[in-house]
């Protein structure tokens, strides 16, 4: 059996049954990154000797099991780990050390995870291909030249690889869905408020979103089960309306599909459309009722994000000024000169032009023109999706307009860059569900579908999402993977 | 041409809630530096503010306090600049949807009660504190700052009056009637040496009569009540003398220096900020409902004017009396607490108004710092009236009661204070000053009544004053008529 190819379900139903232990396959997963990830580099951190640890625990553990014992897990380096350096990808983070732990790792601590380390990323969260981490690109297992898409990039080729059963991600205009279309896994962004964000280091606080990413659509609802929940530190996060379910092994019978008419021409690459459009044939084979969708406001959904998103970045990321941790440049005559000097080598070239354009755009005589036209979109948006479903009870879309592309391809034209997030950005405009599964290959690379579904109704998303993923029946896994079959 | 001053102010107050505005860290004033924060007050990476309802609960005191209208929802704003004391870079603030507008406050002075119309009220959060290592403890010539973060995130009330305030006199009184307001709505303890109550002013000056406001300049942090009228006085005076001349304010915020009584501008490069404000994404709106509002209405402690109206009308204190009796919440708190041992309403605030706040001014306490109970003040009080002393013996014992905080029976007791009244034993000391002073008995006898009062003094001589005048008197007539 190649324990890389297990699901997070599958393992646990293993551990359950005496058949497998936390410690093989936590070793497995640690004898995976040994062997790839010098060139995969999905992880900026390891914690091997603690996972160690922590899967011997749970092995040796009397009673009742937690509901996710054992299952080792890598965590996007933007969540804070107490006492375990959280960088953000960033030079500004580079020795900093968390006094506190994020609240939803808290969670799956206690639901008994393993903690294999911290996942390389897109400098604090900020782009579509995790080159722009100050620590070096992430590579996608299913070909090293290619990006893993971004920014949750470290955790979507951490499990695509085999490096972890599944991984935390977070989702600001498509970072968990993205990288997980472009490596071939399930990425699921949940409906605002519904995780807390408490932890979660900010880029966008009205969008920012923590969820998995997983090989299955019933790992990410196992692992959105435990995620859920108010938490008294995040006054936006709010109580889950109901018990997430594992969903069912059931088809997509009477299911009402939209499919979104605005994400099916522009900048669509021809491949991924192709991959797409045998989708949607195979859903309707599954009993799913299909039409056509309308988002009359999605073309300006994009900008209006670069303008919203990095406002509020702008004064996220006021907070890292040298002052009282993480990188300060010596030498200023003045704390002005310390605050330029720190902010200008301590952030990236992204992150320094999303911090310039937010402060543009929030400043006064331009507020109006840019902040408030670009809220009035978010309205518009909002009640697009609303009228959407009044018809069909989800909606779909490619979840990239291409797969994953070369290294390099796009650093240099960040507009380019910007458009790889087209089909995800109006889901994080409206606060809604959206997750990305395997739709099938084009030229040998993944492609993902966009399921995007109505506020708090998960369950709901997750059950199609099942049915689809039975239906298209995908079953390629990287060559990294592949190549451990015995 | 004859100008008039426009003044209006802008308050800071620090609320008294057990923990920060946004975290649970506990609010007090000093300690040791830096050990009341955690990630949230310290702004680090992915913590979240969390409101406090408490805040929100004084906040709402004041408000109504002030006459406010409380529109039913508010929102919290980033406003945004960097300053080593600012942990997150962006105070949270509240600015085009505040909680609270259009209210009033009606201030007495010099006899004459004028109305100052209330712009707004709004909740937002302090900062950190600066201390500039050097002398002088200003960031001018320091070697290096150190910050203590045990303030950042303190719940922070800001007021801000209209422009309606016509003289530095009636800037000081509005300024001490609001502190007054603030001390009974139990909101924040008002210290402004400690900074939980700061004040900001802007003035300007018109032409008596015009209805266009003159450029104003902002003087900052005037933090006695004291040094605002002195403040507003010499900006007044400076703005007069330059549009006197033909000259022109300038707007610019400007320093007035203590020590000196000098006022000079400030740089104004350091307050050209664009603050870039936008809504907090963090936090949900603030919704104050109906039902709310009425709950902390319903908890409203007794204001001054109430109090003041209820000592004239159900004490019958002239209003004098009523209106110094409640010009603080401690001074009534005492008035009243010794009223309930002691019925005399009228004798006990003759009592207070003289003997106790003599005491306090002369001496310069708080009468927080005093040693005497109300209780010790009432029995002290029925000591005079049964006459057990004199008043003035009396007088003697409440100085004493202040220095050693004793009860009025001990120091009577251990001085032989007693008063005498023992017939026996003043006729004896009479009979001597008589035998003493046949001259005076001539003059008396000869029809110069006054001539008593010499008799009196000669036995309250012989008794340390312990003798009860009013039977000195009685005694005396009698035995030299006879």
């Amino acid at each position: 059996m190649n324990l890389l190819r297990l699901t997070a379900t599958e393992a646990l139903a293993l551990m359950e049954k005496g058949e497998l232990s936390s410690a093989e396959l936590t070793g497995a997963c640690l004898s995976q990154i040994e062997r790839h990830d010098a060139e995969v580099s999905a992880f900026l951190k390891l914690t091997a000797a603690e996972a160690h640890q922590q899967a011997a625990a749970a092995d040796a553990a009397a009673g009742e099991r937690p509901p996710l014992a054992g299952l080792p897990t890598a965590i996007k380096d933007v969540l804070c780990t107490r006492g375990v350096t959280t960088t953000c990808a960033s030079r500004m983070l580079e020795n900093y050390d968390p006094i506190y732990t994020a609240t939803c790792v808290e969670q799956m601590t206690a639901a008994g995870i393993v903690s294999l380390g911290k996942t390389n990323m897109d400098e604090f969260a900020m782009g579509s291909s995790t080159e722009n981490s100050a620590y070096g690109p992430t590579r996608n297992p299913w070909d090293l030249e290619r990006v893993p898409g971004g920014s949750s990039g470290g955790s979507a080729a951490a499990v695509a690889a085999g490096e972890a059963v599944w991984a935390l991600g977070s989702d600001t205009g498509g970072s968990i869905r993205q990288p997980a279309a472009l490596c071939g896994v399930v990425g699921l962004k949940p409906t605002y408020g519904s995780v807390s964000r408490y932890g979660l280091v900010a880029f966008a606080s009205s969008f920012d979103q923590v969820g998995p990413l997983t090989k299955s659509v019933k790992d990410a609802a196992l692992m959105l089960k435990y995620l859920v929940g108010k938490d008294p530190l995040d006054s936006t996060s709010v109580e889950y309306p109901e018990t997430v379910m594992i969903p069912e092994d059931k088809d997509l019978q009477g299911v009402r599909i939209g499919v979104i008419s605005e994400l099916q021409t522009e900048g669509i690459d021809p491949a991924v459309k192709d991959v797409f459009d045998r989708a949607v044939t195979t859903l309707e084979a599954a009993g799913a009722v299909v039409t056509e969708a309308s988002l009359p406001h999605s073309q300006y959904a994009l900008p209006a994000y670069y303008i919203l998103a990095p406002a509020e970045a702008s004064a996220n990321l006021a907070r890292f000024d040298g002052v009282r941790y993480g990188f300060r440049a010596g030498g200023g005559d003045d704390v002005t000169a310390m605050y330029e000097e720190t902010r200008s080598r301590g952030f990236g070239e992204e992150v320094k032009r999303r911090i310039m354009l937010g402060t543009y755009a929030l400043s006064s005589g331009y507020y109006d023109a840019y902040y408030g036209q670009a809220q009035k979109v978010r309205t518009l948006v909002v009640q697009d999706f609303e009228e959407a479903f009044k018809q069909v009870d989800l909606l779909i879309s490619p979840t990239s307009p291409t797969t994953a592309f070369k290294l390099g391809e796009r650093t240099a034209d960040p507009l380019t860059m910007y458009l790889s997030d087209i089909c995800t950005i109006p889901v994080n405009l409206a606060g809604l569900p959206g997750i990305s599964i395997p739709a099938g290959l084009a030229d040998g690379l993944p492609v993902g579908l966009q399921i995007i579904g109505k506020a708090f109704a998960e369950n709901d998303l997750l059950q199609a999402a099942r049915g689809a993923e039975m239906a298209i029946g995908f079953d390629g896994v990287s060559p990294l993977i592949e190549g451990q079959d015995k | 041409m004859k100008y008039e001053p426009v003044i209006g102010l802008e308050i800071h107050v620090e609320l008294s809630t057990r923990s920060k505005m946004f975290c649970g860290c506990r609010v007090e004033f000093g300690g040791e530096p830096n050990t009341r924060t955690c990630p949230v007050c310290l702004a680090h990476p992915g913590a979240l503010p969390v409101m406090n309802r408490q805040a929100i609960r004084y906040l709402t005191r004041i408000a109504l306090a002030l006459d406010c209208e409380i529109p039913g929802k508010s929102i919290f704003h980033r406003k945004n600049y960097f300053y080593p004391d600012l942990p997150k870079g962006y105070q949270i603030s509240q600015y085009d949807q505040p909680f609270a507008i259009e209210g009033e406050l009606h201030v007495g002075v010099e006899g004459e009660i004028f109305r100052v119309g209330i712009e707004r009220v709004h909740q937002e959060e302090d900062t950190a504190k600066n201390i500039h290592a050097g002398e002088s403890g200003r960031i001018a010539g320091s070697l290096y700052s150190l910050i203590d973060f045990n303030r950042s995130g303190t719940p922070l009330v800001e007021i801000v009056t209209k422009p309606e305030i016509h003289s530095p006199q009636a800037a000081r009184a509005f300024l001490n009637k609001l502190k007054n307001t603030l001390l009974y709505l139990d909101v924040s303890d008002c210290n402004m040496e400690e900074g939980s109550l700061r004040c900001d002013a802007n003035v300007s000056l018109k032409p008596v009569g015009a209805e266009e406001l003159g450029v104003k300049t902002e003087l900052k942090n005037m933090n006695s009540f004291k040094h605002l009228e002195k403040g507003l006085t010499q900006e007044i005076a400076r703005q007069m003398a330059l549009l006197e001349e033909g000259g022109k304010v300038v707007q610019q915020t400007v320093h007035f220096d203590v020590a000196s009584g000098e006022i000079s501008p400030l740089r104004s490069k350091e307050f050209a900020h664009d603050y870039r404000y936008f809504p907090e994404p963090d936090l949900v709106p603030l919704v104050a409902s109906a039902e709310f509002v009425d709950e902390v209405r319903a908890e409203m402690p007794e204001l001054p004017e109430a109090r003041s109206r209820r000592y004239m009308e159900t004490l019958g204190l002239p209003e004098y009396d009523a209106e110094v009796l409640t010009s603080s919440r401690n001074l009534a708190d005492y008035y009243e607490e010794s009223l309930g041992h002691y019925q005399d309403a009228k004798a006990l605030s003759n009592w207070v108004m003289g003997e106790l706040l003599g005491y306090l001014n002369a001496t310069g306490q708080e009468l927080s710092d005093l040693k005497v109970k109300p209780g010790q003040l009432a029995a002290l009080l029925k000591m005079v009236d049964s006459g057990g002393i004199n008043a003035k013996t009396g007088k003697e014992v409440f100085a004493e009661m202040c220095d050693t905080g004793k009860d009025p029976s001990a120091i009577v007791e251990a001085g032989g204070l007693a008063q005498i009244s023992d017939q026996s034993e003043l006729e004896a000391l009479i009979d001597k000053a008589i035998a003493d002073n046949p001259g005076q008995v001539e003059q008396y006898r000869g029809g110069k009544q006054q001539v008593v009062g010499f008799f009196v003094g000669q036995v309250m001589k012989a008794t340390q004053g312990r003798a009860n005048p009013q039977a000195v008197n009685e005694l005396l007539r009698k035995k030299l008529s006879g």
